[in-house]
């Protein structure tokens, strides 16, 4: 009886391994077909993954990278960021500039929104006094700052009606800044700068909330449907001035909100592209894509650095924070840490900007100098010895790899210059109002540029309070150049300008720079023609399958 | 009756409020704000957001105003996703959650109470000892692991199933049984001493005495009255499961409700964080209740009556 059972048991164990191996089988060889399709030379559709739900679709609201990822291929500003990383003419066939760079009048190109609606001057006119305008609530209008009363009317200062931009007539765009920005045609490419069909908005206020007939675009692709924190399908748009340049019929935006998904996805075929700048790779499979050498690596224009509190003991002492600074082992940092080919940074400005700051204003890991800076330190400070330097804090926000980061930088300021540190962590939101309102020592920050500009990286710092500085650092004649540089037109007299102000910043370090950021990639061979620019941003205008 | 309904709804709206409360304040103390960035907002910017979003107003104007708006069922739009109310969100993402979860559920319960109805009855045999194996290591092995094991097995090395994503019914069935292995394990744990313990009573003796067959004293007479802390258990699950697992939405790409519980709090999103705990509240809320009424319709010795309460 007993042994009948156990029989049965083991007929039916072996009927049930039967049958998952035959579904192992069949559904098996669709999954080969799903991954090999991509070797055909047809193929049309794109599957990306973009992680998150986009905070909104309305260019004049767009305030991340998420939402930057789909109107850049979805929208088409003035000028777009070509192959070549410079900006050409997109919606503007001609733009013309005034003498004192303070005029620009663009000539708008005949073409039509996805609806067929003619693009005309006063869709620009409308989007940027739109954002401008207080009562949209836009969080990145200050983007639109560089316009004559810009910041006045945003603030309520100034009419709406007396911003700088004006519609000439329907083909013809006049601009006037505050000052000549000698990187105008870099920020017309920029989602804050996008139009928006005037006639469509002015109908219908909610047409930016949902995919549908009145989600109207005029870039490469149209969006066909967007199923909240679910996917986001692009269509090829088919009154684009340029659709005989766009080869991809579809594209799919994921948001799966786990990189170790994603990467799965990638590897069995569902994804076409994994890894920034949509989303991350695990950093755990770096080793593991470098060695079979599918991982894509390219620089991008941010940094990584450690922002010191000038005002906090000892760290107000300028020898002090060049001596910690010089001793981190940046190297070891970002080959055994970060993994993602990072370049350690001993300059603030990244080097697809600057380029000589590959090498630098000092060593990575210079211990020596760093003693000597140490020592004179403590000979103004009045101490023997670092041990009777007040504890220092280096704080982050929760998170595995800048937490290694932080004990690696504590473990060398301990074994190298004997300084006592210990480490604090805060969620994120906490984390950046602490930093924000100047309750840190040592805190770790990301910094990424909106516009290929070094006047990026250099800006936040302009002022000791307010904007983004953190630092309580401010030079006088660090904040001239910069003023200056505002108003130079002589692109390599600025340029010269910006590079003496990093050396004034880089001389009184008020941070630590630790790496510059990389994009790291894996995507299908057969890709072709997705346009990275040297920010890190990508386009899919171009992209096609081979 | 009617007046035990009565006092258990007051009970039930008393929580609620208390909930609310709690939340609401708990929530503005936590440092930060929707509008907190690594890029800091010109003062004047934000000024304007809080006086549009009314967070510029004093405590107690902002928290009777919100407890007017849940009384009407409206909780706002969310700071976080621009144009989408939090009734939207739910409305989304509820759905998705409450199918996975029913899915979920009934394999949970399907299997649980077989292993622990077998378990029970093979009593210190190899059944018994497999099955109370099994649901050691279901509710020792976390559901992220569970996940991330099914992924590599059925997904990657098997290639019968997707690795993630919410389209078809074969899409369910990795995220449901992850999400099910942990109350599964407990579910036929829960049922085998249960079980245990109602077959040692002397009812049982009689019905054998009777000459009952095994299967109808185990199906009639065992299973249903071992069924009591099942159901107790099930009740503040179900409330759990149905509004989604962050962590399994999360590794399958669900787009479901469970996620918001998470970010909007790592966003400060105010009116997701605050939207969402009051649908779960409310869930929890009835399914007790639910299954308080479920006690007196299995046990006829529970009687619904206001002064002896079902739980």
């Amino acid at each position: 009886m007993k042994k009948r059972k156990y029989a049965l048991f083991l007929a039916l164990l072996l009927a049930l391994s039967t049958f998952l191996a035959a579904c192992g089988g069949g559904n098996g060889g669709g999954g080969d077909k799903a991954g090999g399709n991509g070797k055909e030379d047809n193929k049309k559709e794109l599957k990306v993954n973009i992680k998150t739900e986009p905070f909104s679709m309305h260019p004049g609201l767009a305030n991340d990278s998420t939402s930057g990822s789909v109107l850049r291929n979805t929208f088409e500003g003035l000028t777009r960021i070509n192959k070549d990383d410079k900006p050409e003419n997109a919606a503007a066939e001609k733009v013309d500039v005034s003498e004192d760079g303070k005029v620009y009048t663009f000539t708008i190109r005949d073409h039509k929104w996805s609806n067929g609606d003619p693009v005309t001057a006063q869709d620009f006119e409308y989007a940027w006094k739109w954002a401008l305008d207080p009562k949209n609530q836009s969080q990145y209008a200050y983007q639109l700052y560089y316009l004559k009363n810009g910041q006045a009317a945003n603030e309520g200062k100034a009419k709406i009606e007396d911003v700088g931009v004006k519609a000439k007539d329907e083909k013809t765009l006049e601009v006037t800044l505050e000052n000549p920005t000698p990187y105008f045609l870099e920020l017309t490419a920029f989602y804050t700068y996008l139009p928006v069909n005037s006639k469509v908005a002015q109908k219908n206020p909610n047409w930016y909330k949902n995919a549908g007939e009145d989600y109207v675009s005029n870039g490469p692709y149209v969006m066909d449907q967007w199923e909240h924190s679910d996917k986001i399908v692009l269509k090829k748009n088919d009154q684009y001035w340029d659709k005989d340049t766009v080869k991809l019929d579809k594209i799919d935006m994921l948001m799966i909100n786990d990189v170790n998904t994603e990467l799965s996805m990638f590897k069995k075929g569902e994804l076409d592209w994994a890894g920034s700048p949509f989303s991350a790779l695990p950093t755990d499979a770096m080793e593991s894509l470098k060695a079979d050498k599918t991982l894509n690596i390219k620089p991008i224009a941010g940094v990584y650095w450690y922002k010191f509190n000038t005002e906090a003991e000892p760290l107000n002492n300028v020898n002090i924070r060049k001596a910690l600074a010089y001793v981190i082992d940046r190297k070891s940092i970002v080959e055994k840490i970060s993994k993602g080919g990072q370049i350690p940074a001993m300059a603030a400005v990244p080097p697809s900007m600057f380029e000589e700051n590959e090498k630098g204003y000092f060593k990575d890991h210079d211990v020596k100098t760093a003693k000597e800076y140490l020592e004179k330190g403590l000979k103004e400070l009045g101490l023997k010895d670092a041990s009777e330097l007040p504890e220092i804090t280096i704080s982050y926000n929760t998170d595995e790899a800048h937490q290694k980061i932080a004990q690696a930088i504590q473990d060398t300021w301990k074994k190298e210059l004997g300084v006592k540190t210990k480490l604090g962590n805060e969620e994120w939101a906490v984390y950046i109002e602490k930093l924000h309102s100047g309750d840190y020592m040592v805190g770790r920050m990301g910094w990424l540029g909106d516009f290929n500009d070094p006047i990026n990286f250099l800006e936040l710092f302009r002022e000791k309070k307010g904007g983004n500085n953190d630092t309580n650092w401010e030079n006088p004649e660090f904040k001239k150049l910069l003023v200056d540089s505002q108003k130079e037109m002589d692109p390599a007299k600025r340029s010269q300008m910006l590079k003496d102000a990093e050396k004034i910043f880089v001389d009184e370090m008020p941070v630590a720079p630790i790496y510059f950021y990389t994009n790291s990639w894996v995507q299908r061979d057969n890709l072709k023609d997705v346009v990275m620019s040297g920010l890190g941003d990508v386009q899919l205008k171009w992209a096609h399958f081979e | 009756m009617i007046k035990y309904f009565g006092k258990r709804f007051f009970y039930m709206f008393l929580s609620l409020l208390v909930i609310i409360t709690a939340t609401f304040f708990l929530m503005r103390l936590a440092p930060g704000n929707p509008f907190t960035s690594e890029k800091q907002l010109p003062p004047e910017i934000e000024a304007n957001l809080n006086a549009h979003y009314g967070l510029d107003q004093p405590w107690y104007v902002q928290y009777f105003d919100y407890l007017k708006r849940i009384a009407t069922w409206d909780f706002g739009p969310s700071f976080k996703y621009k144009g989408q109310t939090v009734n939207d969100i739910i409305s989304e993402g509820f759905p998705v959650s409450l199918a996975l979860g029913i899915e979920a559920i009934f394999i949970a319960l399907a299997l649980g109470v077989l292993l622990g109805v077998l378990a029970a009855l093979y009593h210190n045999k190899w059944q018994d000892y497999s099955s109370m194996i099994f649901a050691v290591v279901g509710i020792s092995v976390p559901s992220f692991i569970m996940a991330a094991l099914l992924q590599y097995i059925f997904a990657i090395k098997l290639q019968v199933l997707p690795v993630a994503r919410w389209d078809s019914f074969a899409h369910t069935i990795l995220p449901a049984l992850a999400l099910a292995t942990t109350p599964l394990a407990f579910i036929a744990r829960l049922t085998r001493s249960s079980m245990l313990e109602v077959l040692s009573n002397d009812y049982i003796k009689t019905a054998k005495a009777k000459g009952l067959s095994r299967g109808v004293i185990t199906v009639k007479h065992a299973v249903r009255n071992a069924m009591m802390p099942v159901v107790s258990y099930l009740g503040p699950l179900s409330a759990g499961i149905i509004t989604g697992s962050f962590v399994i939405e999360k590794i399958f790409g669900i787009p479901g409700l469970g996620s918001h519980f998470v970010t909007s709090i790592q966003n400060r999103d105010y009116t997701v964080i605050m939207g969402v705990t009051v649908f779960y509240s409310i869930l929890l809320l009835l399914s007790i209740f639910i299954v308080d009424i479920i006690y007196g319709l299995i046990d006829p010795r529970i009687k619904l009556r206001a002064h002896k309460k079902g739980a």
